[in-house]
């Protein structure tokens, strides 16, 4: 019996069994045995309602927010402005209390991922500010291990967040402090060593810089529009996607993709949009390992502002849009003319798309 | 009754000091200091799989330090709907199955991971999806036929030898008990390699490698207590029956092997497989008519011997392609090794024994050439059932 080496646990090659197959493909018990097979096998069931739009392919079962602590679609429009103050020089203080901790999150029904992460959450709070306003954030680490705050920006060396630059041991605090700019849909990262542990660890977040209208006298409605408060910005639906995944076996493979972290989380509940307004996204890639992501609206096109910091697009009418790690930018689209219905945008990287990362938009009137 | 209970009593005094060191290393919890926040060892093997209209099914047992939970499974890379059965976290030791209503595709490849809820990954592959085949009247049939061509005909073939070698005296009756030792010494290390190799798919804490040298033990020891109860050594009519028995169960084995390969598609080799095991076992024929050959036993008894060592394959085929689980076939194999190693002890003391009486070495160029010729008909005629 030794010559059947493995069979029970399938080990036969697709090539060995067509070979067995042509040697002596006329055998009477081969073909008995074929025949008895049923002549399909693939299914023939229709979906079922309650699962028509993903026909199966989803992580069964519900996240719990409150135990985690965050909701993803809050996360969609959870704008942190800071702390607010004018300072003697006219312009505005925003500041910020951030802090490190270790928790474990729920990252796909009943999932749970070891994460580091800024305020309990990831990613880490939405923060909004105008450009040319002072931002101060202080930053705790009662985390396990050293972090910092790396932000996407332009700031002295020792603003940096980087190893000898702002990078602080558990128990410790530093204060990060600069003028924001340029405007743009920026990040911040924590950037202590290793880089890529900490990173998909959790310790990430957006950083969005408005754009001050009254530095852009050419521009001055683009940047309006951009403006959070502003009564241009109140036309438009406004939503921070961060694409983001988990390596939950530490094998630096990703087994769960998402925007916002939680697998799935605008596919069994959609974005609700409507056709009156138009959408902004500010998108931004963190994800680790894989060299790049991407996102593909269905059914629609869309403009593009890479990194954010141009007021007219660095790319007209695409429907996909990649990025690479760290990369991140605006994308301007509207369903005014659409019929109401479903609408999805996910990955177009298949594999992502289906570890998770496939989110829908509800299109109402 | 005193005389029992004194010593009862008295054994009962290790098991309550047993129970009182158990409760006072569970109330001290000295290993504390080692738990933190270290995640428990996972283990899960995958017994069984079942591809129908349906999608995939799989029975999974679990294994590790604590009770785990498969929350997802991926199936090629893909978060796929599943339903568990029993629901919940499995405890150590536990089965279940997962129902995946995926649309597989006939003829490929297909990759399961299990995702349990701290994040740990168990990957199982489905090397060629073809449909499980269901029990139905018309399967049993086919596979009873299937079994009667790799136990029932080479054997009653083999016994066909038996005029030729009664005809040919003193030297073809050495020869044919040398190569039925010969062809006992492949079928032992065949074997066992097998059992091993199942045991070694089996969920890790059946502890693999017990559950096929144990039951041998057991069998061989059990097999010469009730063989020999009379005191006397097998021959002829009675060792021809051992060895029939011995070869029947070694023919379960080779039965569950070729289900289980039609259970897991490789059901296209199956007929090259069958024409090569129909060859590969007439040798059994003849090992099992060697002892007889000083007597003149009835066609009735050449019938149940056949049966005996020929039918155990069709009830291996059933069982191996309806309900295969590695750890059973590792102890079923377990024990066809201890029923060989007997007869291959009986046989050698048997061909001991008629030589000495007739004043003869055992060590005749008959039966050196029958042990080698034994060995090496079986693994030539391996090659052709080789996957």
């Amino acid at each position: 019996m030794g010559y059947t080496d493995g069979w029970w646990k399938g080990r036969v090659s697709r090539r060995l069994l067509l070979s067995g197959g042509a040697v002596l493909g006329g055998s009477q018990i081969a073909r008995a045995v074929a025949l008895a097979q049923p002549a399909r096998s693939t299914m023939v069931a229709e979906p079922q309602s309650s699962h028509a739009k993903h026909d199966g392919m989803i992580t069964p079962g519900s996240v719990d927010y409150p135990r985690n602590g965050f909701d993803p679609h809050d996360i969609l429009t959870g704008w942190d402005p800071g702390k607010v103050s004018r300072l003697p020089d006219g312009r505005t203080l925003r500041e910020f209390d951030i802090v490190a901790q270790d928790k474990e999150i729920e990252i796909a029904p009943g999932l749970m991922f070891p994460a580091w992460t800024y305020n309990g959450r990831v990613p880490g709070p939405t923060l909004r500010v105008t450009e040319g306003d002072l931002v101060r954030v202080r930053f705790q680490n009662f985390g396990s291990h050293p972090h910092s705050i790396h932000f996407h920006g332009i700031h002295s060396a020792r603003m940096d967040g980087v190893p000898g630059a702002g990078n602080v041991r558990p128990g410790g605090e530093f204060v990060y402090e600069f003028e924001a700019r340029p405007f743009g849909c920026h990040l911040y990262h924590c950037h202590s060593v290793p880089l890529k542990r900490h990173i998909h660890k959790g310790l990430y977040g957006a950083f969005i810089i408005d754009p001050d209208p009254a530095r852009h006298p050419g521009e001055a409605a683009a940047a309006s529009s951009r403006l959070l408060g502003s009564p241009e910005n109140a036309k438009w639906q406004e939503f921070v996607l961060v694409m983001n995944a988990f390596d939950t076996n530490f094998d630096e493979e990703n087994e769960v993709y998402a925007v916002n972290s939680i697998a799935h989380a605008y596919t069994k509940r959609p974005i609700v949009i409507s056709r009156q307004r138009p959408v902004r996204v500010y998108l931004i890639n963190v994800t680790e390992f894989d060299p790049i992501n991407s996102l593909h609206l269905h059914a629609n096109f869309f403009d593009y502002y890479d990194h954010g910091t141009t007021l007219s697009p660095t790319l007209r009418t695409v429907d996909t849009i990649m990025q690479c790690q760290g990369q991140r930018g605006i994308l301007e689209f509207s369903f005014k003319d659409h019929e109401p219905g479903l609408y999805m945008f996910h990955a177009h990287q298949s594999e992502f798309a289906e570890l998770g990362w496939m989110s829908m938009f509800e299109l109402r009137a | 009754m005193t005389a029992l209970r004194r010593p009862l009593l008295w054994a009962l005094l290790p098991l309550l000091l047993l129970a009182g060191a158990a409760f006072a290393f569970l109330a001290s919890d000295p290993l504390a200091p080692f738990a933190g926040s270290v995640p428990p060892v996972e283990e899960l093997t995958v017994e069984r799989t079942i591809l129908d209209a349906n999608g995939i099914s799989v029975r999974v047992r679990a294994g590790g330090s604590e009770a785990m939970r498969i929350v997802q499974v991926q199936v090629d890379g893909a978060y796929w709907q599943f339903r568990q059965d029993p629901s919940g976290g499995l405890e150590r030791m536990q089965a279940a199955w997962l129902h995946i209503p995926y649309p597989w595709v006939e003829g490929e490849a297909h990759h399961l991971a299990f995702v349990t809820n701290t994040g740990a990954l168990f990957e199982h592959s489905i090397e060629v999806a073809v449909t499980t085949p269901a029990a139905s009247g018309e399967r049993v049939h086919l596979y009873a036929v299937i079994g009667l061509f790799v136990g029932v005909v080479p054997i009653a073939l083999g016994m066909l030898f038996y005029p030729a070698l009664r005809i040919g005296g003193a030297g073809a009756f050495d020869f044919a008990l040398a190569l039925t030792i010969g062809l006992l010494v492949f079928l032992l290390v065949d074997t066992l390699a097998e059992a091993l190799e199942l045991a070694g798919a089996a969920a890790e804490q059946f502890h693999g490698p017990a559950l096929v040298w144990l039951p041998a033990g057991v069998t061989f020891v059990l097999l010469m207590a009730i063989t020999r109860r009379r005191g006397a050594p097998l021959g002829g009519i009675a060792l021809a029956t051992s060895i029939a028995f011995g070869i029947g169960l070694h023919n379960l084995g080779e039965g569950l092997a070729i289900g289980a390969a039609f259970g897991t598609g490789a059901a296209a080799l199956g007929s090259f497989l069958v024409i090569g095991f129909t060859l590969h076992n007439i040798t059994e024929g003849i090992g099992i008519a060697a002892p007889m050959l000083r007597e003149r036993p009835p066609l009735k008894l050449f019938l149940a011997l056949i049966a005996l060592a020929g039918l155990p394959a069709v009830i291996g085929i059933w069982i191996g392609s309806f309900a295969f689980s590695p750890h059973w076939a590792a102890i079923a194999l377990g024990t066809a090794v201890g029923a060989i190693l007997q007869v291959m002890v009986e046989v050698g003391a048997y061909l001991l024994r008629k030589s000495r009486a007739q004043g003869r070495s055992w060590a005749s160029p008959a039966t050196l050439a029958g042990t080698m010729v034994g060995m090496f008909v079986m693994y030539t005629t391996a090659v052709f059932v080789q996957v």
